[in-house]
């Protein structure tokens, strides 16, 4: 377990941050030009049209927790290799490729506190194998989602993922029940659980924790769904309509509260939280 | 497209089958007694069964479990169960006919009984989607399962599906939802569940009914988180390496006794299920007998305790210099 103080500094987007040459960023949503620097403070969102860039789990952490205090928790867990999985590369190899960019596994847990609230947080990193549903993760998840219970705080859970790390095989199905069971506990305890779903939240983490928040909140435009859209082509053998399986998508058909931009998110996760408090904090 | 009777790997067996039958025609028609030819092919096939059914290989168990003269959820109701009641529908949206629940009578005993269910042919397979449900499927095993847990009666779930069905409607209607609501739910019922893979157990779809105290494998079952071809499509970029996802994902019956996720195996007939229905059941009725048993003799708080024990330690990682692997006791590396 570590203590630390982050260093105030912009948000990261997850792509190309590293070249130096990018003073103009082309948006992905209207095409526009954007100068770098003004996309980064306005939290990697298009001015013009409100594209979402993607950013990486640290950006969530900044940009959720009060100045930056977050005490993270289990960073040492890594993963194994279980059923020595090869495929055109071995698994052990694509874990170590993935560790020695300095990125432990594919999601961050601890606490700290949003708005003035103790809150314990696990946020997903798209970057560590497409932010794929391993042992690692549904250890950490289980065990953040513990110390929820035991602290009775709130859980907040930042979801961005590929799905089920297939090199785990059964293992990585058994995480979806895993995490699941330990929801279980907080919904029995009265303990508030929001889900914020963003760019993109596929397969097994959405078939779980995902899908179980109190509030479900998704940003603009992320793709939210089951099985992934080039499945249910090739399934169905039909062009899928227009803004399937996207944030607003969701919210028609009711599987997400509701839509929130990015700059909006740790104000309106505030007031949500701050809204479940009271009642819960009463029967405690 | 008609399904063949016979996987590849089958051929010398149905040719030795094709010659007891004609054996027996022209013996049939001409009175002739072939008694000792008919011994020795009998023996024959025997032995050619055993062969090859003792060493086969990953992508060969996925045929099996895949074989269209598999015994489905229906046909073991029919031969384990007394009583059935089929229930219908999730009270919500529609019935779907991919996921059949009842009442059923076990031994003497009342259990809801729950299942994935494929179609027989072409027609049926229209009705049942071939064993993939949709959102409401979920929904009415969930229904099923607390109307179990309202009445102490335990829950039997019977596993065979390649998935949950990537569809338009299926996304719409949350499907995602649909079974991360069944595996919370399910991991603390306040009654005993039993699982058994009887055929294919595919990824989240089939996890909507597997959180459970004890998960039985068929023989020759496979359960897993991917199909092989979705696996190879995906890490091999191309689905003809079925062959080495289906080895590396580890997805036979002994595979998931070994990393203990499956509690035991149950023995098939010679040949396997497909075989000898009767012979299937009736070991499985056994077996679950057996275990339903065992569950009903620990006290609620305890069943609970165990499956939140198990479920916690699913999973294998490293932490500083040790390693947790399930099924292993915890050791220093």
């Amino acid at each position: 377990m570590a203590w630390f103080r982050k260093e105030k500094k912009p948000l990261r987007s997850a792509e190309r941050r590293d070249v130096p040459t990018d003073v103009f960023v082309k948006c992905e949503g209207c095409g526009e030009a954007i100068y770098r620097e003004k996309l980064t403070h306005n939290l990697e969102v298009c001015p013009d049209c409100g594209f979402h860039f993607r950013i990486d789990a640290e950006a969530y952490v900044e940009l959720l927790i009060d100045d930056g205090n977050f005490n993270e928790l289990d960073m040492h867990l890594r993963a194994a290799d279980p059923l020595r999985f090869t495929d055109l590369k071995a698994y052990i190899d694509r874990i170590g490729i993935s560790e020695a960019k300095g990125q432990g596994e594919a999601v961050i847990t601890g606490t700290g506190v949003i708005d003035g609230m103790q809150v314990a947080l696990a946020v997903m990193d798209f970057r560590f194998i497409a932010g794929s549903m391993g042992s690692v993760v549904g250890e950490k998840i289980s065990r953040c989602g513990r110390v929820a219970l035991e602290r009775r705080i709130p859980l907040v859970i930042v979801n961005a993922s590929g799905g089920a790390r297939m090199q785990e095989g059964i293992y990585s199905l058994m995480q979806m029940a895993k995490t699941s069971a330990v929801l279980a506990d907080l919904h029995e305890a009265g303990i508030p659980y929001v889900s914020i779903l963003t760019d993109p939240t596929t397969g097994g983490v959405t078939a779980s924790y995902a899908m179980l928040g109190d509030v479900h909140l998704a940003e603009p435009g992320a793709l939210i769904g089951f099985a992934g859209p080039r499945v249910i082509e090739e399934t169905i053998k039909q062009e899928l309509p227009d803004g399937f399986q996207r944030s607003e998508f969701l919210l028609r058909h009711g599987m997400v509260d509701r839509v929130v931009d990015r700059r909006e998110l740790k104000a309106e996760l505030a007031i949500v939280l701050r809204h479940m408090g009271n009642a819960w904090e009463n029967h405690s | 497209m008609t399904a063949s009777p016979h996987l590849e790997f089958e051929r010398d067996i149905a040719e030795i089958e094709e010659r007891i039958k004609n054996l027996l025609s022209v013996a049939d028609g001409k009175g002739i007694d072939v008694t000792s030819e008919l011994d020795v092919l009998r023996d024959k096939l025997d032995s050619l069964r055993e062969e090859t059914y003792r060493s086969l290989r990953a992508i060969e168990q996925v045929q099996v479990a895949r074989h269209p003269r598999r015994p489905y959820a229906l046909d073991y109701v029919e031969r384990c169960f007394t009583d059935w009641i089929e229930m219908h529908g999730d009270r919500s949206y529609r019935d779907d006919e991919a996921m059949v629940g009842g009442w059923a009578r076990l031994g003497g005993d009342s259990v809801m009984l729950i299942g994935h269910q494929k179609g027989r042919d072409m027609k049926e397979n229209l009705r049942r989607n071939f064993g993939m449900p949709h959102p409401e499927g979920y929904r009415k095993a969930l229904r099923l399962m607390r109307q179990a847990e309202k009445f102490g009666r335990p829950v039997v779930t019977l596993i065979d599906t390649p998935g949950a069905y990537p569809g338009i409607g299926a996304e719409e209607r949350g499907q995602a939802e649909a079974i991360a609501m069944n595996l919370r739910e399910m991991a603390r019922l306040r009654t005993p569940l039993v699982s058994v893979v009887i055929g294919e157990g595919g990824s989240g779809g089939a996890l909507a009914l597997g959180v459970t105290d004890r998960i039985l494998m068929l023989e020759h079952s496979i359960y897993s988180v991917i199909s092989p071809e979705g696996c190879a499509a995906i890490l091999w970029r191309s689905a003809e390496h079925r062959e080495e996802a289906a080895e590396a994902l580890r997805l036979t019956s002994e595979n998931l006794v070994e990393l203990g996720i499956a509690d035991e195996i149950i023995q098939e007939p010679q040949g396997g299920a497909h075989q000898d229905w009767d012979g299937a059941a009736l070991t499985l009725k056994e077996t679950l007998l057996r275990h339903l048993t065992e569950l009903s003799g620990l006290g609620t708080n305890e069943l609970l305790r165990r499956r939140q024990a198990k479920y916690e330690g699913m999973g294998a990682w490293r932490e500083n210099s040790a390693a947790h692997i399930t099924g292993e006791v915890s050791a220093g590396t």
